[in-house]
């Protein structure tokens, strides 16, 4: 008995380190969060409790003067645009290569595949230069068509999908006299659903923290999404961490609704986002 | 959202259909319009690839045998002198060495994520939380977790303040020297990115059939065995992806260091150096370059892992 209830104290003993390593950093930013400057500035020590539990001020600071409204706004747009134009793009992709034999189909694979190795940061020299040149540098416009044009991740799941769809279900509507719009219209898309949900929570997940890529294509200010608008905190409040605090709650916040809600969904999605 | 894109997709269907011959067309032409339809299905995704990946690449390798300064209309060719310039100039050299913290962390990032992953796949108390746990940090923003953490490191923030608790005071700068702060980053890059690979071999561990812990149980084998003859083989694939992502992770690290230190302090990653090289100090020539060089080393180790693992999961066809 005592080995195995030794084993067993250790396993949660490290379960409960592990736990304090995650929660503590940012539960400490969230006490800071409710604190007033002057309790900082009095030495009010990193893991004291703030004098007024209640003290929302930091909050409405951050969200004013940092302006996170116009943030939110526009990351939700490049949002639900992106996202958008994956789901169809990948969906499109999908079907061309699963349910067709045509000249070239190699090559076309062949493409997307390798397109897959290449890993974003290493070519953004020259994608600047071609995004400039569209004139869509510093616009919204930039990191719509960088997060919708480069997402091999999501085909292979699409792909995945598509495959599992019998394909007797196409021939049935094709004696019906569809063509291969419909069934895609009709038939595929809407099973495709499952994927959907999968690619817009990893999608989602991935275009709400980027920072890279806003930071790059989109310098002016009134362009910020959230990642970029809690990056320009570091000018004007440089030492105030009370509203630097706040911020970074106020970002992560959406995150974590999202996460305590779609938890089996997400795992889900990133186990079979990496695994490909 | 699912409305929208169907919406979006039937008008796109739409206009294709509106395209569409007759019905009862010719046969010929029916044949016609049979090879042309996978095409139509790829035209916008085989634009934006070929304009968002494979024209940069072509663009980089040309810019990087050039001296050209990403604005000006001139541009001369110069060889290979950029790459000896990178292979030459301890300068630019060095943030290769940089990579090493990232790399070890990683390997403390695996193991750690190995372990976590093997203890809650069996039955323990508080399964979900401890997993929601775990993987949460790697859904947070970047920009976030660099302020979390910079107030983290700070003097008299949270790891003295937790320090001091234990009675060890100290007015250590954590960022204040290039090994610490190497160290200090590459610990952060083990709290954010941990998750993920503890969700990833929870998955594998988890697609093991039962039965096999039960037979090995009644055959007397203990947690360790296991561990090291089921478990170990069973996640095999996935545990090499692991290592070949946290290899070109590590290689190309950015946010986290760039948020925190700017790259001050010794911190400066590969592609921090490209940005700055090809942003604020002009040189899109030899940024392109070292950008190249950065694409064929991940190249290299993403090839060497196929050859490793031959999973027949990735073949498209």
């Amino acid at each position: 008995m005592t080995r195995r209830a030794v084993a067993r104290t250790l396993v949660y003993l490290s379960l409960i380190a592990a736990t304090l390593v995650v929660l503590l950093p940012l539960g400490v930013v969230f006490l800071t969060s409710l604190k007033s400057s002057k309790e900082l500035a009095n030495g009010s020590g990193a893991l004291s409790l703030p004098d007024d539990l209640l003290n929302f001020h930091n909050y409405v600071t951050a969200f004013q003067d940092g302006r996170m409204l116009s943030a939110f706004g526009n990351t939700a747009l490049i949002l639900l645009v992106a996202i958008g134009g994956t789901v169809l793009i990948g969906s499109m992709t999908a079907y061309a290569i699963d349910r067709f034999t045509f000249r070239f189909k190699k090559t076309v694979v062949a493409l997307f595949l390798v397109a897959a190795l290449v890993p974003g940061v290493t070519t953004q020299v020259a994608t600047f230069q071609i995004v400039n040149s569209f004139g869509m540098f510093d616009s919204l416009w930039a990191p719509i068509a960088l997060y919708m044009g480069t997402d091999i991740v999501s085909i292979y799941i699409f792909l995945q999908f598509v495959r599992s769809i019998p394909i007797s279900l196409d021939e049935s509507a094709r004696l019906d006299g569809a063509n291969a719009f419909t069934i895609y219209r009709k038939i595929i898309f809407p099973l495709l659903k499952p994927a959907i949900a999968t690619v817009v929570i990893v999608k989602g997940i991935t275009v709400y923290n980027d920072f890279y890529i806003p930071f790059l294509y989109m310098p002016s200010e009134d362009l910020g999404v959230i990642s970029t608008s809690l990056f320009r905190f570091r000018g004007p409040y440089g030492a105030h961490w009370e509203i630097i605090s706040a911020g970074a709650v106020l970002v992560i916040l959406p995150t974590l609704i999202v996460f305590l809600s779609l938890q089996r969904f997400i795992y889900n999605g990133f186990m079979r986002g990496a695994t490909r | 959202m699912t409305d929208t894109t169907e919406k979006a997709a039937v008008k796109a269907a739409a206009g294709a259909a509106l395209a569409a011959p007759a019905p009862a067309p010719a046969p010929r032409r029916a044949r016609v319009w049979r090879g042309v339809t996978p095409w139509l299905f790829l035209i916008a995704p085989l634009a934006l690839l070929i304009t968002f990946t494979y024209a940069p690449i072509a663009n980089m390798i040309a810019y990087s045998f050039t001296d050209w300064d990403g604005v000006s209309p001139e541009l001369r060719y110069t060889g290979a002198e950029n790459y000896t310039e990178i292979f030459t100039r301890e300068d630019l050299f060095r943030v290769f060495f940089v990579s090493g913290y990232y790399l070890a962390a990683s390997a403390v990032q695996i193991v750690a994520a190995l372990y976590f992953a093997t203890i809650l796949s069996f039955n323990v108390r508080f399964r979900n939380f401890f997993k929601g746990v775990l993987f949460f940090p790697y859904l947070i923003n970047g920009v976030a977790i660099g302020f979390v953490f910079l107030y983290f490191f700070q003097d008299g923030g949270t790891l003295d303040s937790v320090l001091s608790l234990f009675g060890y005071h100290t007015d250590h700068a954590w960022l204040g020297t290039p090994v610490s702060a190497n160290t200090s980053l590459a610990g952060v890059s083990i709290w954010r990115y941990m998750g993920l690979n503890f969700v990833l071999f929870l998955g594998a561990i988890q697609s093991i059939p039962g039965e096999l812990y039960e037979a090995a149980e009644l055959d007397g084998a203990n947690r360790w065995h296991q561990f090291r003859y089921i478990i170990a083989p069973g996640i095999k694939p996935v545990l090499t992806l692991t290592v070949i992502l946290s290899i070109s992770g590590s290689l190309s690290v950015f946010e986290v260091p760039y948020i925190m230190t700017g790259g001050a302090t010794g911190t400066e990653t590969f592609v921090i150096q490209t940005l700055n090289l090809a942003f604020r100090f002009n040189k899109t020539g030899l940024a392109s370059a070292a950008a190249v060089v950065l694409l064929l080393i991940i190249l290299v180790v993403t090839w060497v892992q196929r050859r490793l693992v031959p999973d027949d999961k990735v073949d498209l066809t």
